[in-house]
C-alpha cells in the first residue's frame, strides 16, 4: 500500500510536467502574455519588458521558455502580477484559503444532508417520501446557481431589511469593507449564504447518488442472507447496507473536493467571495499570466492529490480491490 | 412417525402486482419431521421458493401471506417481527443458490459467521470467533482459522457455498432450508456440497428441506418428496414409491423427461406452466395432462392418499400403472 502511494506520487510529478506544459503553452496562445503586459503598462519601456519577459520565460521558443519558467517557479522567484506589480503568492493563498473554508464548509453540510436524504428515499422507493425527495433534489440540480443566489440575497437582504429593518446575511465579500484581523461570527455570517448556495447543489446530487448505491445494495442477495439471520434491521442497514453503498459515494466525494479547489466560479462571482473561481476569472480577463500560472499548477496538483486519495478509500473500503 | 417441526396448512402467498394480484402459492400443505431430509421439486413458478421464504418471514411487505406455518408448534404467520426475528438463524435458517452473491464482500468470512453466533447466544466475541473456525472446519474448509481472516471473493463457488452452510447451521436450527443450493455450482462441486448438508443432517439432526428442479439431486439425498406444480403440492411421499410408481402425471411426466443410459430421446412435458395471474380453473396442470378428462376442469384436486403416496388428482385411480423407475 505504502509503495503504491509513493509511486503514484512519483508518477504525479511528470503528470504535474506535462500538464503545466500544456497549459503554458495554451495560456502563450491563448492570452498572449508579453502584449498583455504592454496593453496594461503602456508606458513601460524596453528594458521592464524584457525583464518581464525574461523572469516568466515568455522567450520566443516554447521549450526553451517553459523550462525557465519552471526553474523561476521552483526556486521560488515568482514574477508580480503584470497589474500593480502585487506579489502572486499572498494572493493565491487567500484565495486558496477562502475557497477551502466555504468548499469543505459546503461539502460536510451538503454530503451530510445528501447522504441523510438518500437513504430515507431509498429505505421506500416509490414512497411519498422518496417522491418528494427526488423531486426536491432534481429542482435542486435544475436551478442554476446565478438565479438561486440571486433569489437568497434578495431575501435575506433586500426583503429582511425591508420588513425588520435589518439584513440577515450580507450578500458579499468574507468580511465588511475595512475590517482587519480574524473574527469568526462575523466571518460565519458572510460565509453562509454562498456555503448554502453549493450546499443545495451538493445536498441534491448526492441524496441521488445516494438512493442509486443504496438500492442497489438493498436489493442484494447478501442482505437477504442479512436478513436471514434474524439480525436487527438497523443492524442490517448500517453494517451490511450502508457500509457497501457508501463505497461508490466516498469514491465520487473525494474526486469533487479535488475539483472544488479550482473554485465555485459562479458562486463566487455573485457574491465577491474572492477565492480561487473569482481569482481566475480575474487574472484571466487581464491576460495576467504570473497570476494565471501558479493558479493552474495548484489545480492540476489538488485533482491529482484527489484523485489518488479517491484510488486509496475505495481500496480501503473495498477489500476486493487491490493497490498493486 | 417421529415428531413433526414444520407443519404448513393452507398457505396462500398473493403479491400484488400491476396486471392484479399474483397468487404463488395456492394452499400447500406440508409437514416436515425431525431429522428428515425432505426434497421439494418444482419448475421454476411453482411456488416452491416462495413457500420457504413465507416460513422465514422473508417476503417484501406487499406479500400477503394466509394460513398457518407450525414450527414446533408455535405459530410463524402472523407473528410480530420481532419474534421472527428470534426465529430466523436459531430455529430456522436458509441457505440460497447463488453462494456468489450471498456473503458480503466487505466482511470477513468469520465475522459473517460471528455475526450470526452473536446474534441468538451470549457469546463474547472472541468466543464466537472460535466457534466460527470449528464451523468452518465441520463444512469441510481447510485451514479453517486462515480462512477465517479472509473475505468471501478470496473464496471459489464451492467454498463459498460451504461458508454460507456455516452461517446456516451456526446455531444449530431445527429446520435448514437449502434452496437450490447447487444450482450454481459444478457438478463434481454439487455433490460435495450434498455431502456436506447430509454430514451435517446426520451430526445435528436438523431437519433439511432440500428445493430443488433437479430430481437427480433429490433422488440422491432425499427420504421424502413434495412436488409442486403451479403453487400447489401435487403429490408427496417417500423416495421410493415415488421414484417406484408415481401416481401424479405430472410426476409421471417429470420422471420421464430425465435423462437414462440408453434412452435416445427425452420425453418432455409439452405446453408451458400456466400463468399464474390467470391459472387454469380446476387441476391446474389438465391444460398439460395427457389423461386430462372434463372433470379435471372443474375443482382443485385435493391430496388424497393412494397406497404410500399422497396425490393431488381425481383421476389417479383410474389411470393406468406407471412403469417402475427403480
Amino acid at each position: 500500500m505504502l509503495r503504491y502511494i509513493l509511486r503514484r506520487l512519483a508518477w504525479s510529478v511528470p503528470t504535474l510536467l506535462l500538464v503545466t506544459f500544456l497549459v503554458y503553452i495554451a495560456l502563450r496562445i491563448g492570452t498572449n502574455p508579453v502584449e498583455s503586459y504592454k496593453r496594461v503598462n503602456p508606458r513601460a519601456s524596453r528594458a521592464k519588458i524584457q525583464q518581464y519577459i525574461d523572469v516568466n520565460g515568455l522567450d520566443p521558443n516554447f521549450i526553451q521558455g517553459y523550462f525557465k519558467w519552471l526553474k523561476n517557479f521552483i526556486t521560488g522567484d515568482w514574477a508580480p502580477s503584470i497589474k500593480g506589480r502585487r506579489e502572486v503568492w499572498p494572493a493565491l493563498k487567500d484565495a486558496m484559503a477562502n475557497t477551502l473554508r466555504l468548499g469543505i464548509a459546503a461539502t460536510v453540510v451538503g454530503i451530510f444532508f445528501g447522504l441523510i436524504f438518500g437513504v430515507l428515499a431509498a429505505l421506500r422507493p416509490g414512497g411519498r417520501r422518496d417522491v418528494f425527495i427526488n423531486t426536491s433534489a432534481f429542482v435542486g440540480i435544475s436551478i442554476p446557481p446565478f438565479i438561486s443566489a440571486i433569489l437568497l440575497q434578495l431575501l435575506f437582504a433586500v426583503y429582511w431589511q425591508r420588513w425588520f429593518g435589518f439584513s440577515l446575511f450580507p450578500t458579499s465579500g468574507v468580511y465588511p469593507a475595512g475590517h482587519t484581523g480574524f473574527d469568526l461570527f462575523l466571518m460565519l455570517k458572510f460565509m453562509a449564504l454562498p456555503t448554502i448556495i453549493v450546499a443545495i447543489q451538493i445536498i441534491a446530487t448526492y441524496s441521488r447518488y445516494m438512493r442509486s448505491s443504496l438500492l442497489d445494495v438493498l436489493n442484494s442477495d447478501y442482505m437477504r442472507t442479512a436478513r436471514s439471520k434474524g439480525i436487527s434491521e438497523r443492524r442490517i442497514l448500517i453494517k451490511h447496507g450502508m457500509r457497501n453503498a457508501l463505497i461508490p459515494v466516498v469514491t465520487i466525494a473525494a474526486l469533487d473536493v479535488g475539483s472544488i479547489v479550482g473554485g465555485l466560479i459562479i458562486t463566487e462571482n455573485i457574491f465577491s467571495y474572492p477565492g480561487m473561481g473569482l481569482y481566475f476569472l480575474k487574472s484571466f480577463g487581464e491576460g495576467d499570466f504570473p497570476l494565471l500560472m501558479p493558479w493552474m499548477v495548484v489545480i492540476v496538483a489538488s485533482i491529482l492529490l484527489f484523485n489518488l486519495i479517491a484510488d486509496i478509500s475505495y481500496a480501503w473500503l473495498d477489500p476486493r480491490i487491490r493497490l498493486e | 412417525m417421529t415428531e413433526k417441526v414444520l407443519e404448513i396448512r393452507d398457505l396462500r402467498v398473493t403479491f400484488e402486482t400491476p396486471s392484479g394480484p399474483l397468487e404463488a402459492v395456492r394452499g400447500v400443505d406440508l409437514d416436515v419431521s425431525a431429522g428428515e431430509l425432505l426434497g421439494v421439486v418444482g419448475e421454476s413458478g411453482s411456488g416452491k421458493s416462495v413457500t420457504f421464504l413465507a416460513t422465514m418471514g422473508l417476503l417484501p411487505a406487499r406479500a400477503r401471506v394466509t394460513g398457518s406455518v407450525l414450527l414446533a408448534g408455535e405459530q410463524l404467520i402472523g407473528a410480530s417481527n420481532k419474534y421472527m426475528r428470534s426465529v430466523r438463524g436459531r430455529l430456522l435458517s436458509m441457505i440460497f443458490q447463488d453462494p456468489l452473491s450471498a456473503l458480503n464482500p466487505v466482511h470477513r468470512i468469520g465475522n459473517q459467521i460471528a455475526e450470526m453466533l452473536q446474534s441468538h447466544q451470549d457469546l463474547s466475541k472472541r468466543d464466537a470467533e472460535k466457534r466460527a473456525i470449528e464451523l468452518l472446519d465441520i463444512v469441510g474448509i481447510p485451514q479453517p482459522s486462515e480462512r477465517a481472516t479472509q473475505f468471501p471473493h478470496e473464496f471459489s463457488g464451492g467454498m463459498r457455498q460451504r461458508v454460507v452452510i456455516a452461517i446456516a447451521i451456526a446455531n444449530n436450527p431445527k429446520v435448514l432450508i437449502a434452496d437450490e443450493p447447487t444450482t450454481a455450482l459444478d457438478v463434481t462441486v454439487q455433490a460435495q456440497i450434498l455431502e456436506v448438508i447430509e454430514r451435517v443432517q446426520e451430526r445435528f439432526g436438523t431437519a433439511v428441506v432440500l428445493i430443488t428442479h433437479d430430481l437427480g439431486v433429490i433422488a440422491r439425498v432425499a427420504d421424502r418428496v413434495n412436488v409442486m406444480y403451479a403453487g400447489r403440492n401435487v403429490e408427496q411421499g417417500t423416495i421410493d414409491s415415488l421414484f417406484d410408481h408415481p401416481s401424479h402425471p405430472y410426476t409421471r411426466g417429470l420422471l420421464a423427461s430425465l435423462p437414462e443410459p440408453g434412452k435416445q430421446r427425452l420425453k418432455p412435458i409439452t405446453g408451458f406452466p400456466p400463468n399464474m395471474l390467470n391459472p387454469p380453473k380446476g387441476c391446474a396442470f389438465h391444460t398439460r395432462c395427457e389423461y386430462a378428462a372434463e372433470v379435471c376442469k372443474l375443482d382443485l384436486p385435493e391430496l388424497q392418499t393412494f397406497g404410500d403416496l399422497q396425490t393431488a388428482c381425481v383421476r389417479a385411480k383410474e389411470l393406468p400403472k406407471a412403469e417402475s423407475r427403480v
